[in-house]
């Protein structure tokens, strides 16, 4: 068995940013471990532009972002094993990983640092009717095969579901010379930037049909069209509306799922609206020492916050191994409220003697314009609002929550995102 | 007494998620009015758009002997958007031999826009 002061798995950017913040707040004896052969994760499939503006405030692509950091791991002291996969961590901290040199490794931390990001989901290309033909992808393993091993998985494609990868996807094949025939969205709107409609659509004419979904697909050994139909309020499809779509390839960009099954598997509550870890300000679970940042704790449209996040976390550590923090007399719960899907960190559960506020983030369920963000102690009584002009359930809010507040002894705040004039928004 | 070509043109902005649809008019390519924007920066990015839109393109190139079949590469700056898919075909015929590291220069001065195109990644021998 190995000792490590700190063991965090996954070297996305979020396990790099974590280990080199912990690092330079003292700790020592920090292992990173990573299943696939490169560091940097997802990022180094993502070859487009537009990373790192608010963090470096200048744009870069994916591989460019995590090639800095990566350079200064190389020059810590972190002990890095890659094409190493963690299998189990128990409640006391003992990692079990595996790789072909180690063979089984067993690693006993004093704390732990969770950033394996999160997958794909597939179960809308499952609930399809019709064929199980060749063709059908998801959007993210697309772009590997594209941007990493080199070739183009179609020619006439279909892509379901408009977020940012679907989108950066349907450019990508279009400039490879496939054709992409359209881009379907069961939403009425977009959760894509709007950056990215613009340069990665209206650019090259792909059509983006809203309130659209694939109803059918056709093919024995190859897709050969596909079914689309227009959905009605309820996301129901309307019957008549179908349209038959000649295409050999199918992408699914339906949304992410944090990676938890370690989280879990140690007995880690799980937010159900996140699907990512419960935490506290010090993005530390509800396993003392035991901390998650990245996309395992909500999924993050800029990799900038994913990077502030695992920065916060890596100084949550040093400061747990060094036994320096006092905890609230009472948690202080933070808890959605009106057009509010969920809120991360979910607890302020320390005393924190140089703090003046803390950022906190919130996804909204639905766009909306000229809105504020009130914050509402018990008795319902509303104690700051913020202004906004326009928030989208595409893009994570951030706003603050000043110490005055949380020095106050309320066991909670609500938030809500209410329409900025007289009447409520129902 | 020549025509005068009017025109109007619908553009979305990207300086924020209103998405403002910018409304430009012009005259033999001039531009005599610009409408429907919320704020300076919108009005500005209208203009620009109008007159000369222009893209980073990111993308990849063949590499040989390389531990990846391909390299990821970049626009070292923005290029006009009408010559994206030009800039694609000519892109296609490159193969560099491995190793290529990252902010090398693949394509000196890319199509005649006097932009290079470079890695934005590194890439070992096999
Ligand atoms: C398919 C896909 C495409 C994306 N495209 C874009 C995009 O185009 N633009 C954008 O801004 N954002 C994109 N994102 C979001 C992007 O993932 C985040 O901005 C950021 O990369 C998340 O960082 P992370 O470190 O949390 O996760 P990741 O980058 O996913 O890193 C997690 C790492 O943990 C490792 N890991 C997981 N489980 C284990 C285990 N059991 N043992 C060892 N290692 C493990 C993984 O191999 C991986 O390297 C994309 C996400 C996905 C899933």
């Amino acid at each position: 068995m190995i000792n490590h002061d700190l063991v965090i798995i996954g070297a996305g950017p979020a396990g790099l940013a974590a280990a080199l913040a912990a690092e330079k707040n003292g700790v020592k004896r920090i292992l990173l471990l990573e299943r696939d052969k490169y560091l940097g994760g997802i990022l180094q499939q993502c070859i487009h532009n537009g990373f790192g503006l608010e963090y470096f405030r200048e744009e870069l692509t994916g591989p460019e972002y995590a090639h800095r950091f990566i350079e200064k791991i190389k020059k810590s002291q972190v002990k890095i094993k890659s094409e190493t996969m963690v299998v189990n961590i128990s409640q006391d901290k003992l990692v079990t990983a595996m790789n072909r040199s180690d063979g089984i490794l067993q690693i006993q931390a004093k704390a732990i640092v969770l950033a394996m990001g999160c997958r794909e989901r597939t179960r809308e290309a499952i609930l399809i009717p019709g064929t199980r033909p060749a063709g059908i992808f998801t959007a993210g393993s697309a772009q590997r095969y594209v941007n990493l091993e080199g070739f183009l998985p179609g020619k006439k494609v279909i892509i379901l579901g408009s977020g940012d990868i679907g989108l950066i996807m349907a450019r990508r094949m279009m400039l490879e010379g496939a054709e992409v025939k359209a881009v379907l969205e069961i939403m009425p709107y977009s959760s894509g930037l709007l950056r990215n409609q613009v340069q990665c659509l209206d650019d090259f004419g792909i059509p983006l049909r809203l309130q659209h979904t694939i109803t059918r697909i056709n093919g024995l050994k190859r897709v050969d069209s596909v079914v689309i139909s227009r959905v009605d309020q309820s996301l129901q499809p309307i019957p008549g509306t179908e349209e038959l779509i000649d295409c050999d390839t199918i992408l699914f960009s339906v949304g992410l799922i944090p990676e938890n099954e370690l989280s879990t598997g140690m007995g880690i509550e799980l937010d159900r609206i996140t699907g990512g870890p419960i935490v506290n300000e010090l993005r530390e679970t509800v396993l003392k020492g035991v901390f998650a940042c990245g996309n395992v704790l909500q999924v993050h449209d800029l990799v900038d916050y994913v990077t502030e996040e695992a920065e916060i976390a890596g100084k949550a550590v040093a400061d747990y191994l060094k036994g320096m923090r006092v905890k609230r007399e009472q948690v202080l719960n933070l808890l959605p409220g009106t057009n509010v899907a969920y809120i991360v960190p979910q607890q302020i559960a320390y005393e924190q003697v140089d703090r003046k506020r803390v950022k906190l983030f919130l996804r909204v369920r639905r766009p909306a314009e000229d809105v504020r963000i009130d914050l509402i102690a018990e008795g319902e009584k509303t104690i700051l609002s913020y202004r906004r002009s326009i928030v989208t359930p595409g893009e994570m809010v951030t706003f603050f929550l000043p110490e005055a507040i949380i020095g106050e002894k309320t066991a909670y705040i609500k938030v809500s995102v209410e329409k900025n004039s007289r009447e409520k928004e129902g | 007494m020549s025509r005068n070509i009017i025109n109007k043109a619908n553009i979305i902005c990207i300086g924020c998620p209103k998405g403002c649809r910018i409304v430009v008019e012009s005259e033999n390519g001039t531009i005599s009015q610009l409408s429907n924007y919320s704020c300076p920066r919108g009005k500005e990015y209208a203009r620009e758009e109008f007159i000369n839109p222009t893209r980073i393109l990111p993308t990849t190139v063949r590499v040989s002997n390389g531990e990846l079949p391909v390299v990821s590469v970049k626009t070292a700056a923005p290029i006009p958007k009408g010559l994206l898919l030009s800039s694609m075909n000519e892109i296609a015929r490159i193969e560099v031999k491995a190793p290529v590291s990252i902010g090398q220069i693949i394509r000196k001065d890319l199509m005649g826009t006097g932009v290079d195109l470079i890695a934005t990644t590194t890439v070992a021998r096999k």
